[in-house]
């Protein structure tokens, strides 16, 4: 296995690289998308919720693969052509979206109704209690589900291999097929997923004790 | 002057019929208790009041504003109506005096200094000006509800709305908050109480209303409520309430 890390390393490294971006882009696009869609779910205009629910049932519901699919598919059809890493980092944001969406949500929603009445009952607005009250408290209610969320994220992110996105996975799959020693190069493509969510493991859980 | 007027004010919670032709007047710098069994609409009566939650039909005048109209601003009538809850419900995420000076500062537009240094005054007048920088947490019930007082007060309301006030409160800390509530009540504040203390009742309260089953069944001032109920239901209550 060794072997195998220090002859692929630059493959290997750089498929790491991809996917620490594509991660990246997921996370903050989807961190916002998700947000979103959350506050679209718990409005009171009939509509806005009912799109918001829409969405969220809609891309928690398809695999990941799939949704992934549709867009390496359909974008180059209607917009531009577009590149694996593209469609793999838009359909990993959409997908995950929806579960954040649920998370942040369900963190609103934690937050005791008395709250927002208080705020209210002294004359802030919706957008003011928000803001200064339920929000600061949703968060940090939702940040362990959250940091579920982005484990999942990254290992997700093995998707852009079936799109050609040069990811870890992709090129993981590129040694194994060159020196037909799967079980070594896998472990070694396994060893370097580590490298990238331990860290995120620690700092969510390190944000988790901060914001407690 | 009346400050807050029901007229033939109907509530339903989808069929549930909570409130039942309410007729009421409540005039600037009156103090009035609300009595009545678990259940019977007080609440609900209360909470119509600064908007919590609406009304089916009638008309409920607040300040010379009819509530139901589109025109009226909500949050100025509720910047004027302050609301005191059962479970103190204070900003989980603020601390004593930034609950204190959030609604100054956002609604009102005081400055912050402003804020603070009035946030201070009542702090001092319900007796807690050393928690202010503490989190509502590491307060106990009486402390939290002194402070949710407080939080009213900072809104310089014209009237003042309690819903059970003290009845999430263990009994050696009623006392620190009803005394704040009379001193407010001595202040001229309008207020409507939602309490079974009847001790406060009789010392501070103008009228008494007694609620059945969501509706008004006695209406009278505290002296002759307390010497004869007219209504044998308003009258078996407060036997209860006051022999417990
Ligand atoms: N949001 C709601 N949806 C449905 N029913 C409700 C709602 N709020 C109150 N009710 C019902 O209306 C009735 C009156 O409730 P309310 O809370 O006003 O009573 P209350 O007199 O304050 O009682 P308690 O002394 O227990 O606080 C109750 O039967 C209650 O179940
Ligand atoms: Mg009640």
């Amino acid at each position: 296995m060794i072997n195998i890390l220090v002859r692929y390393w630059p493959e290997l490294w750089s498929g790491l690289l991809s996917t620490l971006g594509s991660s990246l882009l997921a996370l903050v696009g989807s961190l916002i998308l998700g947000t979103l869609f959350a506050f679209m779910e718990i409005s009171s205009h009939r509509w806005v919720k009912f799109i918001g629910r829409v969405y969220v049932e809609v891309f928690r519901n398809i695999p990941l693969l799939v949704v992934t699919m549709f867009f390496y598919v359909v974008i180059p059809m209607f917009i531009a052509k577009v590149n694996g890493f593209t469609a793999g980092t838009i359909g990993l944001t959409i997908y995950t979206s929806a579960f954040i969406a649920e998370t942040v949500r369900a963190g609103i929603e934690a937050v005791d109704t008395g709250q927002m009445e208080a705020a209210r009952s002294t004359g802030l607005t919706y957008t003011q209690a928000m803001v200064q009250i339920i929000f600061p408290q949703a968060i940090k209610i939702t940040i362990p589900p959250l940091g579920n969320q982005f484990i999942n994220l990254v290992k997700n992110s093995s998707v852009l291999a079936f799109v050609a996105g040069f990811d870890l996975m992709y090129q993981g799959n590129v040694v194994a097929a060159t020196t037909f020693n799967t079980s070594d190069t896998y472990l070694a493509v396994g060893l370097m997923y580590l490298i990238l969510t331990l860290p995120l493991s620690y700092f969510m859980r390190y944000l988790e004790k901060r914001l407690a | 002057m009346s400050m807050i007027e029901f007229h033939n004010v109907e509530k339903y919670f989808g069929d549930f019929h909570a409130l039942k032709n309410i007729n009421l007047t409540i005039d600037k710098g009156e103090v009035v208790v609300i009595i009545g069994p678990s259940g019977s609409g007080k609440s609900t009566l209360l909470r119509s009041i600064n908007g919590l939650n609406t009304i089916s039909s009638g008309k409920l005048v607040i300040n010379n504003f009819d509530i139901a109209d589109k025109k009226t601003n909500m949050n100025k009538i509720r910047r004027d109506v302050g609301m005191v809850f059962q479970h103190f419900n204070l900003y989980a995420n603020k601390s004593v005096l930034e609950n204190i000076t959030l609604g100054p500062r956002l609604v009102l537009k005081e400055n912050e200094e402003q804020s603070k240094k009035e946030a201070m005054d009542l702090l001092d007048l319900v007796g807690l000006a050393d928690k202010a920088e503490s989190l509502p947490s590491m307060l106990s019930g009486g402390q939290e509800q002194r402070v949710a007082i407080a939080r009213s007060l900072a809104m310089k309301p014209q009237a003042l709305l309690f819903d059970e006030p003290t009845s999430a409160l263990d009994p050696e800390m009623i006392g620190d908050v009803l005394d704040v509530m009379k001193k407010v009540a001595h202040e001229g504040m309008t207020m409507v109480v939602v309490t079974h203390e009847m001790g406060f009742a009789q010392e501070v309260a103008n009228r008494l209303i007694f609620m059945a089953d969501g509706e008004v069944l006695e209406d009278d001032d505290t002296k002759s409520f307390f010497a004869h109920p007219k209504e044998e239901r308003a009258r078996q209550f407060l036997s209860k309430i006051i022999n417990h």
